[in-house]
């Protein structure tokens, strides 16, 4: 078999290997019920690690998205709810902060990981100042959305097939989106092609908060209330997710179908654990070797792609 | 004069006599010795991390260990049930929280080898997996240290914690490593240009190996130590140190691209960051806005110091 279309293959095949294992340990989740609560947790995820992947697309790593999400949550779950002007503006205004990072980046050619880390403990801090004790309320449009009960197939595979589908078209085939994935493959060239670098780090970094938003939102749409710390774990899901997905760390080489495969993947890693009866102390875990399993396959299949 | 403007560590000792002086004239001198000798036992735990973390972020762009807090819970859980609070097994506790570290440390490098991921990845993940080692072992018991040992992370020397002198001199040992040994120089020679390093004949693999190893093995350290000191281990008794690491690596001079390290900022950075959380404590502002202030200043320091502008 081509070892690169093996390699595009094995984010889909480690999803399927694995609900095939949890039908098979518990046939009662094969049903339109079973799945929707197996998937619920995964569109915000899914959303976390969209957000992501734009970031890891232009060679930077953000380590604030889970505080990021947190704040969203909590803006929600409050002043969406109670002053839907003022939370709209809110949240627009995280989008520009997040341009804005971008800019502050790359102008001042910082490591990302130290700024995103930095700016994780703002997100953390503000998030408990909106909503000092858990609590608030979901808007009810939002609730409506996530709690929706489509005829046949059940609402979070639509969303994530929708999700996957629109990023695609957009990142991975429109004119734009190409130049925005040349800004980690090759920046120089495009500069010298006349793209201006900080317009485009500005985007991605705009792209990712708008879908950090998206996730916090879908998030309080499933959990009715939020709370200050309600996602943190989610920095370390959504670069999981990417990398599953078969993105790399350098080179713009990212897939947004992959990574929102990856998110699904490491959320259903928790059920299957816990349909096996495995001690849920190692979930955690888990998911960490999860990870490991997948990277270690793959790169038994570069070896064999430089084999051949 | 000039020398000294131009040290790297000059900022993070600025900071932190600065930041202490401010918290000084709030309270009018009241219990500022208090706060000096408890910045010195806590700023002591983040130096032991950060001088691995240092040497790690010194291979270069994109080596950073992500599983210091797992390992640091680990070794600290593993070495607390063990010892049960015999003051007869305080050295195999010692011992096994040291080699726990180590064994963090083999597995982290094999990954990243083996795998030929980034290690914030290789770290990253493997930290899961420590870290529900962590959770599993411990079971949620708080098992209280052996009293010596407690006692020994609490002492004092003339008013000044024992613990901070033997992280000073620990600190010497980690300069002396750094300028003066062929280690500490191919550390640097790799972080500026490890194919040049390696055709200069750095055995750069082996020296990879032996720097993540040794982070581990202080987080182990720094973990048994720890929860000796707050009375037993928590299983989010490391959460903190994984940006404290890092920011008290960078906050102190150290590149963070790597080729450029430094280990007295670490100490002034590290006594920076605990009193910064002070003087906002003593301001009376509440936990967000401590969180939002210190993200800030953190950022506003990184980019006052390792600022320049993007070369084209």
């Amino acid at each position: 078999m081509n070892p690169r279309l093996l390699r595009g293959l094995l984010p889909p095949l480690s999803l399927a290997a694995l609900l095939i294992a949890i039908f098979w340990l518990q046939p009662r989740t094969m049903s339109y019920f079973g799945l929707n609560l197996l998937l619920n947790l995964a569109v915000p995820i899914a959303l976390a690690a969209i957000a992501q992947m734009f970031i890891l697309c232009v060679n930077e790593l953000d380590l604030s998205i889970g505080g990021f999400v947190s704040l969203v949550a909590c803006i929600t779950a409050t002043w969406l709810h109670d002053t839907p002007l003022l939370g709209i503006a809110a949240l627009a205004g995280l989008i520009a902060a997040y341009a804005a990072l971008g800019a502050l980046i790359h102008l001042r050619n910082l490591p990302s990981i130290v700024v995103t880390l930095g700016m994780s403990f703002v997100w953390l801090g503000l998030a408990v100042l909106v909503l000092p004790t858990p609590g608030g309320k979901a808007p009810e449009y939002i609730r409506a959305l996530m709690t929706l009960k489509p005829p046949f197939i059940p609402f979070p595979i639509i969303a994530a097939v929708v999700i996957a589908i629109v990023v695609h078209i957009v990142l991975m085939r429109s004119a734009y989106g190409a130049v925005l994935r040349g800004a980690g493959g090759n920046p120089r060239s495009l500069e010298r092609a006349g793209w201006s670098i900080l317009k485009i780090k500005m985007t991605m970094f705009a792209l990712a908060g708008f879908f950090g938003v998206l996730s916090g939102m879908a998030l309080v749409g499933l959990t009715t209330s939020a709370d200050a710390n309600i996602a943190l774990r989610y920095t370390l899901l959504s670069i999981a997710g990417v990398i599953l997905g078969g993105g790399e760390f350098v080179g713009g080489r990212v897939s947004p179908i992959g990574a929102v495969i990856g998110a699904v993947t490491l959320a259903l890693a928790g059920s299957f654990l816990s349909f096996l009866r495995l001690n849920p102390d190692w979930q955690i875990g888990a998911q960490g070797a999860i990870l490991i399993i997948v990277l270690a396959l793959r790169v038994l299949i570069s070896r064999s792609e430089v084999r051949s | 004069m000039t020398a000294l403007l131009r040290k790297p560590w000059l900022w993070a000792w600025l900071g932190a006599l600065a930041v202490w002086l401010a918290t000084a004239t709030f309270t009018h001198g009241r219990g500022s010795a208090e706060v000096l000798s408890a910045a010195l036992t806590f700023g002591a735990f983040f130096v032991i991390v950060a001088l691995g973390q240092m040497f790690v972020i010194t291979l270069g762009p994109g080596n950073v260990d992500l599983s210091i807090p797992a390992c640091m819970t680990l070794a600290g859980t593993v070495a607390m049930k063990t010892m049960d609070g015999a003051a007869s097994m305080i050295p195999l506790g010692l011992v096994l929280a040291l080699a726990i570290g180590a064994g963090v440390g083999v597995i982290n490098y094999a990954l990243i080898r083996l795998l030929r991921i980034p290690p914030i990845i290789a770290t990253l993940s493997s930290s899961f997996i420590f870290q529900s080692a962590a959770i599993w072992w411990n079971r949620g018991l708080r098992v209280k240290p052996p009293e010596a040992l407690a006692d020994f992370t609490t002492a004092k020397l003339a008013g000044v914690p024992v613990i901070a002198i033997a992280v000073v001199l620990m600190a010497v040992a980690g300069h002396v490593l750094l300028t003066r040994t062929i280690y500490g120089r191919g550390v640097v020679a790799i972080g500026q240009n490890m194919r040049a390093a390696h055709l200069a004949g750095v055995r750069v693999e082996r020296i990879r190996a032996a720097t993540y190893i040794m982070c581990a093995t202080l987080a182990g350290l720094c973990g048994y130590l720890l929860s000796a000191f707050s009375g037993g281990a928590a299983l989010n008794m490391g959460e903190e140190y994984l940006l404290s690491s890092i920011a008290v690596v960078v906050i102190g001079g150290t590149s963070v691209a790597g080729g450029f390290a430094n280990v007295p900022g670490l100490w002034g950075a590290a006594l920076f960051m605990f009193l910064l959380v002070t003087m906002l404590n003593t301001f009376g502002a509440g936990a967000g806005v401590r969180l939002v202030l210190t993200g800030l200043i953190i950022i506003g320091v990184i980019v006052a110091a390792s600022g320049g502008k993007r070369g084209t």
